[in-house]
């Protein structure tokens, strides 16, 4: 007879059928449409740099609370922020967004090398293999880790030192992550003077081993009048938060360690 | 408990379904190409094998036994596993979202899968008791675990391996490291006899 196993597989399919319905029901979770759309409009490269995990974990964070920051995003930039502001309805804020700097300027004419290493090493590698082939004990080993993390193409070594584009960086900060020498400072556009050395060597220390890093001299420190520039340890280091751009301690570094960035978009970093 | 711990781990090392039973390919070569993708796909085909096993027994024995109706298996089997996964589903969504957000990319996958469906009706063959089918499929599901987990390390050395002809290059060389391992595998049979002799 064909009937009983026709009706009992119609039997179980029924059965299951029901129950899945019911669990739709039951189970359904309402889908949050501000949510939905913030995930659209996010750039979805999942870089992190909001301080969420992903764009999926930012668009949620919107969700639970509707007064999330909007400008967190530093890939979608200015259009991002409108947009999410449109669709949240709250006023844009207008943020500088942040850029990474590279915080040496030691390249291969003007840094002392004392090593080579073979065609396949990596800065991390370099780094715990007696510290690097700079003489330099702090600054960029040019082996490039920055350029392979970065998603951006928005950073490159050129001539042994990393060097930002500034037009495709987006901020992320995961080169300054993956440095092992914390060369790489996150700073925002707006922020235009920049302290271009790391190491915190004896003034003496630091010329033997490059031509163009921070003595320490108190010269910028001295010359400020907005009491933004400090030598800590043998390095200058910037209060942003303070500085007016004015360079004065631009014109003033002896050893041209302090650079300033032009004002326009359009930006070449000197190597 | 002996005769459970026996059956786990025969069907773990000696009659592992992915190497030595070949079930499950298919996600075997395409998931293993990270090491965490391959632990979140064997931990959840682990969750939907001893759950389908749990499900499919009872339906074996008091319905398609009772009725002689043994010949629908697979389509039976295969329309419970199907709504068992999209009930899964749903309750993770509902209850679990961080589970769900780390399996729920692989549900879906596992919902026809061969080997889920390999170790609900190998388990009705073998004749096991309800007991032992819950452990064989977990023995199971871990053996697909252990085989993912394997084989994606394997693979990471294959990515950089430079020596590969170029001929080789991609899923040729793959295949044949699944080959080489599944060998490797073999080398476990009769040993699960020894130790509980």
């Amino acid at each position: 007879m064909i009937t009983i196993p026709v009706l009992l597989v119609v039997i179980v399919g029924l059965v299951f059928g029901i129950v899945l319905t019911f669990a739709a029901k039951v189970m359904y979770v309402p889908v949050d449409e501000v949510v939905a759309e913030v995930r659209e409009a996010l750039p979805g490269a999942n870089c992190g740099a909001c301080g969420y995990s992903g764009c999926d974990g930012y668009a949620n964070a919107f969700g639970e609370d509707r007064d999330t920051p909007v400008n967190k995003c530093p890939v979608g930039g200015a259009d991002l922020v409108a947009k999410l502001s449109e669709i949240l309805g709250v006023e844009a804020s207008s943020a500088a967004p942040p850029v990474a700097v590279v915080t040496c300027q030691g390249n291969n004419d003007i840094a002392v090398n004392i090593m080579e290493y073979g065609s396949d090493m990596t800065c991390v590698g370099a780094s715990q293999l007696f510290g690097g082939g700079k003489g330099c004990s702090a600054g960029c080993l040019g082996l490039g880790d920055c350029t392979r993390v970065c998603d951006f193409d928005a950073i490159h070594v050129v001539n042994g030192v990393a060097i930002v584009d500034r037009d495709n960086c987006v901020g992320c900060g995961l080169c300054a992550k993956a440095c092992p020498k914390f060369v790489i400072d996150m700073v925002t556009k707006d922020d235009r003077v920049t302290v271009r050395c790391n190491s915190k060597d004896k003034g003496g220390k630091v010329m033997k081993n490059c031509k163009i890093g921070c003595i320490g001299c108190k010269k910028c420190e001295n010359k400020c009048p907005f009491d933004a520039i400090h030598v800590n340890d043998n390095l200058a280091k910037i209060d942003y938060d303070k500085c007016k751009n004015c360079g004065l301690c631009v014109k003033e570094c002896p050893t041209a360690a302090i650079k300033m960035l032009p004002k326009e978009k359009k930006v070449v970093v000197q190597a | 408990m002996k005769e459970l711990l026996a059956i786990m781990l025969s069907v773990v090392l000696v009659d592992n379904f992915v190497l030595s039973k070949f079930l499950g390919i298919c996600p075997f070569l395409g998931v293993s190409k990270k090491l965490d993708a391959a632990a979140g796909m064997g931990a959840a085909v682990i969750f939907v094998m001893v759950l389908a096993t749990a499900v499919t027994w009872p339906i074996q024995i008091f319905v398609l036994d009772v009725y002689g109706i043994g010949y629908l298996q697979t389509v039976v089997f295969i329309l419970v596993i199907a709504s068992l996964v999209q009930l899964l589903e749903m309750t993770l969504k509902k209850y679990m979202p961080p589970l769900y957000n780390s399996l729920g990319v692989y549900l879906p996958l596992i919902t026809t899968n061969c080997a889920v469906l390999g170790v609900t009706i190998l388990n009705i063959d073998e004749g096991y008791t309800f007991i032992q089918a819950i452990f064989s499929s977990l023995g199971a599901g871990i053996g697909f675990l252990l085989a993912m987990v394997l084989f994606a390390g394997l693979r990471g050395k294959l990515e950089t391996n430079k020596a590969i002809p170029e001929s080789f290059k991609g899923i040729p060389i793959t295949l044949v490291t699944a080959s080489i391992l599944s060998l490797a595998f073999m080398g476990f049979a009769g040993m699960v006899d020894g130790i509980f002799a």
